[in-house]
């Protein structure tokens, strides 16, 4: 459990796709403000009828399914206490910070008086009935949690600097800009041996706020399911069920497992380092018996409700359930091969096809299954979409800069020797 | 029994201390008993048949919450001279409407949308931040935009489709009947709609009058309705109630179960979070399984290094 597990990863940041995303970022984040000036619907297709759309289904509901790679790895580390999954945590953690820090600045986004949202500080104002109000504490909190968790990556990181760039920056501008060099050079100092002295004390502490890592995202997931409970008129039968909020746990720690293995999958291919086969097919040993729950929790609770012929009708939402139910199934099937789960190929597929099976049933339970009825239509217009983009590509963007600052990624122990022989 | 509820109330105080301050009004506001609809609440009744669709309603109901809702005119694509204000739907600006529905050529009725005021509203039981609330004694309910987020939840949340929000606007607020609380009622006793309607089409007062007032309508005219009080059990009681000769649903009122929507999310969600004693239960068993698999993992490691030390040498 030490913090020699990590890594720098030493590259370049300004790379070509850190040039694409950035473009994309400032794009999104420019439509961004033009909502502020002009309200929601100068840029969005939201209407009366579809008062939610890609915004909270999107960033919100699906993002922070996906953001739960943290919170998945972090269960079967405490948890199930197997240890050696431990290297995969950081980078997990770091996506989870992503994902919810950037889920909650949508929401900023999507609520139109989001001036107000003070008032879920405010006890009087506290409405306990509202499943909204579960996700958004639960949000804010987990939100906190995730920084303190990463918080290790940056403190290591400060205790090892000696300031070079800083040194370096304040070389060219001494004097400049009311920059006096020994005495900043004296306040980063200071900064470091905070850090040095927080650690330890950081370390002593660390499981108690990861237990509420887990906690928190076991609540407020099964709140993202609650929140549609009440729209019982307006749901479609297929998705409309009490057993919204169990789904939505299971959901979220199968899609959560899938997006570790695919982060650790792709990362390793676009930083060229080479595969963590060994613990990727054990995280891809767990997901399939979490969608066989999943699958027989959503089948049982059809037959019991009467609707497998609504299911098997193959009109509009049969076949968006349909697909959504194969893409999870045919994922998770091809896992119950052992060899498939140590080809990184394989991995990968199975993966996306769980993810995308997973995000789908959550657009199915938020848009595509929501139906207020009298003619109401919705897609995304461009800008609304461009948002999403902007606010996806400002997350992996975000990602690959900080696994170059900090010790994130698993140490290769490979290269150790090498360096050393 | 005395002992079992005392356990229960060691066990909820044993929440509240694990819980801290999240506890306390969690537990106060969660789950309030519903019981049957309280008559007593006020409300309205529109009876579609005397209507004649001259829509005093509307517009007294935009002059006089104007400045309340900030109900501005609506100019309609057809109308570049704005002379007209023609909504063609409840919008962000505009509270109550009326709408023509024709059945066939020679069968038509007028109908009139604005808020329900249910006896147990799915708006006021999403809202996070108590922006939509209910008056304990008139039934009324309302909204305030100086606690509204802007959400949006109500509107998922409403089978009626009534709350609108302001879309175009950068400072935007949910827009939905009052009953005049703060306006007409306040000042003259009776909502702007009923105090102006000439015909007698909309009339304002308790529920239970304005139920004993529609049973009597049905009961001496039953040809000339449809034998049946919107709003009497839809979603548990609505204290708007209609009676009309169409259909409801064809006069774009939806057929809805006598159960409340609330009821049953709260349910669930009292279910989980019941005086917070789940989560914090939750909690303590992980914390105890995940620092004892610390101990044993750094203990593990410890002799794995021992051993491998060992080796080396």
């Amino acid at each position: 459990m030490s913090h020699d597990e990590y890594q720098i990863h030493k590259a370049k940041i300004l790379t070509p796709s850190f040039w694409v995303l950035l473009t994309l970022t400032v794009i999104g984040f420019a439509l961004i403000g033009v909502r502020f000036i002009w309200g929601i619907g100068a840029v969005s297709n939201l209407s009366d009828g579809y008062p939610w759309g890609i915004w909270i289904t999107y960033d919100v509901a699906t993002g922070t399914a996906i953001a739960c790679g943290g919170y998945a790895v972090a269960i079967l580390i405490y948890i199930r206490n197997k240890m050696h999954y431990h290297p995969l945590i950081r980078s997990a953690v770091l996506t989870s910070l992503f994902g919810y820090g950037l889920a909650g600045f949508s929401v900023m986004v999507d609520v139109g008086r989001p001036w107000n949202a003070y008032n879920f500080f405010v006890p009087s104002q506290w409405q306990a009935n509202s499943a909204m109000f579960e996700v958004a504490l639960c949000v804010m909190a987990y939100t906190t949690v995730l920084a303190i968790e990463f918080l290790p990556a940056v403190l290591t990181r400060l205790q090892e600097t000696n300031w070079s760039r800083a040194r370096a920056f304040l070389e060219k501008y001494h004097g400049r800009f009311g920059l006096d060099t020994p005495v900043v050079l004296e306040k980063l100092e200071k900064l470091r041996q905070r850090a040095v002295w927080l650690q330890p004390k950081l370390d002593k502490v660390l499981i108690f706020v990861i237990v509420l890592g887990i906690t928190l995202p076991t609540m407020h997931q099964s709140s993202l399911g609650s929140l549609l409970l009440i729209a019982s008129t307006k749901l479609h039968p297929l998705w409309h069920t009490g057993f919204l909020p169990l789904l939505f746990l299971i959901n979220c720690m199968f899609i959560g497992y899938s997006i570790a293995i695919l982060e650790s999958v792709i990362s390793s291919f676009g930083f060229k380092r080479p595969f963590e086969i060994e613990q990727l097919s054990g995280l891809a040993s767990i997901t399939p018996y979490l969608t066989t729950i999943w699958l027989c929790v959503v089948v049982g609770d059809l037959i019991w409700r009467g609707q497998v012929g609504n299911a098997l009708r193959f009109d509009f939402y049969s076949a968006f359930f349909l697909l959504e139910f194969g893409l999870v199934a045919s994922g998770s099937l091809l896992l119950f091969s052992k060899k498939r789960r140590q080809s990184p190929r394989w991995l990968f597929i199975t993966a996306v096809l769980i993810v995308l099976g997973g995000a789908l049933y959550r657009f199915n339970v938020y848009l595509i299954g929501f139906n207020p009825g009298q003619g109401w239509r919705y897609f995304p217009s461009l800008a609304e979409l461009l948002i999403t983009v902007g606010i996806v590509a400002f997350e992996i963007l975000g990602y690959q800069v900080l696994v170059k600052l900090f010790p994130v990624l698993p140490r290769l122990h490979g290269h150790e020797v090498v360096e050393k022989a | 029994m005395s002992t079992k509820s005392s356990r229960r109330e060691f066990l909820k105080l044993a929440g509240l201390a694990g819980a801290g301050l999240v506890t306390a009004p969690a537990m106060a506001l969660a789950g309030h008993p519903v019981a049957g609809a309280n008559d007593e609440e006020l409300g309205m009744l529109y009876d579609a048949t005397k209507c004649v669709g001259c829509k005093a309603c509307m517009s007294a109901c935009k002059r006089v919450n104007g400045d309340y809702g900030s109900l501005a005119y609506e100019q309609a694509k057809f109308d570049p001279d704005k002379l007209w204000d023609a909504p063609q739907d409840l919008t962000g600006s505009t509270r109550t409407l009326i709408k023509l529905v024709k059945d066939t050529p020679k069968e038509w009725s007028y109908v009139k949308y604005s808020c329900m005021h249910c006896q147990k509203p799915s708006c006021v039981s999403v809202c996070p931040v108590s922006a939509m609330t209910k008056d304990k004694i008139t039934g009324i309910v309302d909204y305030n935009k100086n606690t509204c987020i802007g959400c949006r939840y109500c509107q998922i949340a409403c089978a009626f489709n009534i709350p609108k929000f302001q879309w175009e606007k950068a400072i935007p607020q949910i827009v939905k009947c009052d009953l005049c609380k703060n306006t007409n009622l306040k000042q003259k006793g009776i909502s702007a709609c009923a105090e102006v309607c000439p015909t007698g089409a909309i009339m304002f007062g308790k529920r239970k009058d304005l139920l004993a007032e529609a049973k009597k309508r049905l009961a001496e005219h039953p040809k000339q309705y449809v034998n049946h009080i919107y709003g009497e059990h839809e979603l548990g009681g609505t204290n708007h109630l209609y009676l009309a000769a169409l259909q409801f649903k064809k006069l774009g009122l939806p057929e809805l179960k006598s159960e409340a929507p609330a009821e049953f999310s709260e349910k669930i969600q009292h279910t989980i979070y019941k005086g917070f004693i789940a989560p914090v239960a939750l909690y303590s068993t992980l914390c105890f399984i995940a620092v004892r698999n610390m101990k044993k993992g750094s203990a593990h490691t410890d002799e794995q290094k021992k051993n491998s030390d060992g080796g080396d040498q």
